[in-house]
């Protein structure tokens, strides 16, 4: 295999066995660094399920949530994580339908970021319950009234519609796998030769692969904006400062493509490195990839503005308060921060043309990611301490929230474990889709062979 | 013997699964009072009362009543004698409150009082509504309830209700194995469990008896009327008078709290006007040091 040059865009010409030797990709797989990485999430996981069993043991009390907070860093996690994994829909089924066809090789990553942080999701909320031995009540016991139940199933169709919009674009590529990785482990060909469903690239089966994809992506669309709109209602649907507002459902939904995209640029970095992917992922797509982030910043932009300036022109009782905590009080270092880091200048920045360049927006795109989480938390935490009626007889910590380590290892085994799936995922399957890489760049010899 | 005796005998051996008469016997005394002996092997327990039955009829609560508490700020002298009947009644810790009486002051012009806070027990509660499991409800006499053998511990309904009336067992309770094995009794939410929720219960176990809550029969300065809005009658806790709830409403310029949330709370307040004893303020907040097991 020779190493793919590092020319600019598509303009060599590669041909389809080039294309697929560069993109197999999974040789790379068992590097030093690669082991490091992979024992080195196992550890957080581990340390993570130690301080977990702790919880269950001695109960939510290990953490630093109380009667007056009682929803914390979990709740915060799991509404960024549905927030990355909204990711997935917005670049296969959303640019996909648009025609938007620079972002081809870029689908898989969404995809597998998507899988990841949906299931993270659905572990961080039954970290955060108080029994999470009756979580089976909810389909026993479900009322369809409560937004609980919309999220528990909406969540769960999300995994399943994702693991489908993952795999079946994939077929191709695992009957490609299936007949070069001879020399895989034996269980490594077992499974290609199983997922591979016996592609053999007959006209009807791309027929019907295509138009399965299709059906897909515009499933997936209803149910990405229901999971985030839902999310967003369990707060909404209480009658607190600083949840009750009308415009939660797109104000998350915006902030999700914000965490979605920067999540994909850091990935993009990562695997263009690891797998010498220039010839694939490019500057353009660098290039469009952060125009796209810039776009949905500025609509998240346009929503904080809604957000905050409305009540705080009228500054009611309560909203004042929290307003105040807010913009001047406790909290504005970590608001300022986060509005500032994460969104306002990433904005101004990414407008220049240097900045849009691999390395630059990869640390642009670790700001935004990180301020993502901060704000879930910001939105989640402080207004709880502004209820209608004063906090008292209670000890005075009850008034203020900061996290245990107990709290902060099981978050970070979550993500340990969403960066562990992909991790996985990519070391037996190609991280850019080989046969849409290929008829993007107008091979179509594969897709020609005649049963 | 007889063959009625021997089929006797046959059922209750098949009764008693197996175990073998030995001939022996013991002397027990019955309900009536006659002094019986029976064999050691037909002894039963006698069947207590089934977890299912009392939370069917918990959940189904007192056909014909529609409980309501009107609390009297003006009487209020922040003696907490409701707070420590309540604890005791649900054990409870200090800091866990299914009665909180606070310190308010609504504006710097006005008189600063003290206010007792239970559940509302709102007749549109936005805490059943949010409940993923059915495991809080209201019942058909007003009074919303918990079942702790049901709660998932998610903590929706302490999001969204709007007057902090829930509070959630962080911890294991400190039980012996004994107080811990209890039947739990949802119109008492006793024994509390670990990861789930208890809050204010109108002390419908009482209720059931025929007697007062517990706070309301506390307090030594006639604070709570409790009563029927179906009677449309309050029975003062301390001097046992009874009045019309309508009248007591109407005369005092009584008033329920946050009304533009449309909740609809079932406990009623009367200002707190014309007092003749001193407000003395104390700690907001309970001494830290107490609770250093709160802390891990």
């Amino acid at each position: 295999m020779s190493a793919p040059s590092n020319s600019t865009a598509k303009t060599g010409r590669k041909s389809f066995e080039q294309i697929r030797e560069d993109l197999i990709g999974t040789n790379l797989n068992n590097t030093f660094w690669n082991q490091v990485w992979i024992r080195f999430l196992i550890v957080l996981i581990v340390l993570g399920t130690v301080a977990y069993g702790h919880q269950l043991v001695t109960g939510l009390g290990v953490t630093a949530m109380r009667d007056y907070s009682s929803w914390g860093l979990y709740i915060a996690s799991f509404v960024f994580w549905v927030a990355v994994s909204l990711v997935g829909s917005l670049i296969s089924a959303i640019l996909k339908l648009l025609n938007q066809n620079w972002s081809t090789p870029l689908s898989r990553i969404a995809e597998l970021i998507a899988l990841g942080a949906i299931t993270m999701a659905a572990a961080s909320i039954v970290i955060d319950m108080g029994r999470p031995d009756r979580v089976l009540n909810i389909p026993l016991h479900g009322r369809i009234q409560s937004p609980i139940v919309w999220d528990f199933f909406v969540v769960n169709t999300y995994l399943v519609i994702s693991i489908i919009l993952l795999y079946l674009p994939m077929i191709p590529d695992i009957a490609i796998l299936r007949d070069r990785m001879t020399e895989a482990p034996k269980w490594q060909r077992k499974l290609y030769q199983v997922l591979s469903l016996g592609w053999q690239g007959t006209k009807e089966q791309w027929r019907l692969l295509k138009k399965s994809i299709r059906i897909m992506i515009i499933l997936i669309l209803p149910v990405a904006f229901s999971i985030h709109t839902v999310t967003s209602w369990l707060f909404a649907v209480n009658s607190r400062t600083g949840w009750h507002s009308t415009i939660f459902g797109p104000y998350f939904v915006a902030g999700a493509f914000v965490a979605g995209s920067a999540a994909v640029i850091i990935a993009m970095y990562v695997f263009r490195k690891r797998q010498k992917l220039q010839d694939y992922l490019t500057d353009y797509h660098f290039d469009m990839m952060n125009k796209l982030l810039v776009l949905t910043l500025l609509l998240y932009l346009y929503f904080n503005i809604n957000e905050y300036l409305v009540p705080g022109y009228t500054w009611q009782r309560l909203d004042g308060a929290h307003l105040q905590e807010l913009l001047l009080g406790h909290e504005a270092p970590l608001f300022w921060s986060t509005q500032i880091f994460g969104m306002i200048l990433p904005i101004i920045l990414l407008l220049f043309k240097k900045m849009r360049k691999p390395l630059p927006s990869l640390i642009i795109a670790l700001f935004v990611l990180a301020g993502a989480w901060v704000k879930r938390f910001i939105i989640v935490v402080p207004t709880q301490f502004h209820p209608q009626f004063p906090i008292q007889n209670v000890p005075e910590h009850f008034t203020h929230y900061i996290p245990t380590y107990t709290e902060l290892a099981v978050t970070m085994a979550t993500l340990a474990g969403a960066l562990l799936i992909i991790t996985m995922l990519v070391r037996i399957f190609p991280v850019i889709p080989i046969w849409e890489e290929a008829h993007d760049r107008g091979i179509h010899k594969i897709f020609e062979a005649e049963k | 013997m007889g063959a009625g005796a021997i089929a006797g005998a046959s059922i209750l051996n098949s009764c008693s699964s197996g175990a073998e008469s030995t001939g022996e016997k013991i002397k027990l005394l019955t309900a009536t009072g006659e002094l019986v002996e029976v064999d050691p092997t037909q002894i039963k327990k006698v069947r207590k009362e089934k977890l299912s039955e009392l939370q069917e009829r918990g959940r189904e609560g007192l056909a014909g009543h529609h409980w309501t508490m009107v609390i009297d700020l003006s009487k209020c002298k922040n003696a907490r004698k409701c707070m420590e009947a309540c604890q005791g009644a649900h054990e409870l810790l200090p800091y866990q409150h299914h009665i909180n009486v606070l310190q308010m002051q609504d504006s710097k012009a006005t008189a600063p009082y003290y206010m007792p806070k239970p559940c509302f027990h709102c007749d549109n509660p936005p805490c059943t509504k949010v409940c993923p499991v059915n495991a809080t409800f209201k019942r058909q006499d007003g009074i919303v309830l918990i079942d702790n053998e049901r709660c998932i511990g998610c903590r929706f309904c302490v999001a969204a209700c709007p007057y902090s009336a829930r509070i959630f067992q962080w911890f294991q309770p400190d039980y012996t194995e004994e107080e811990k094995s209890r039947i739990y009794d949802i119109e008492l939410n006793v024994p509390q469990k670990k990861g789930t929720i208890s809050k204010c219960l109108f002390s419908a176990d009482r209720l059931r008896k025929g007697e007062l809550p517990y706070c309301v029969s506390a307090c030594p300065n006639g604070v709570y009327w409790f009563g029927d809005k179906m009677e449309d009658a309050v029975t003062n806790g301390t001097s046992k008078e009874t009045r019309k709830f309508s009248e007591l409403i109407k005369e005092n310029a009584g008033y329920t709290y946050f009304e533009d949330l449309g909740t609809k709370p079932q406990v009623y307040y009367l200002p707190p006007k014309n007092r003749t004893f001193e407000y003395e303020p104390v700690d907001k907040f309970l001494d830290k040091d107490k609770y250093p097991e709160d802390r891990s």
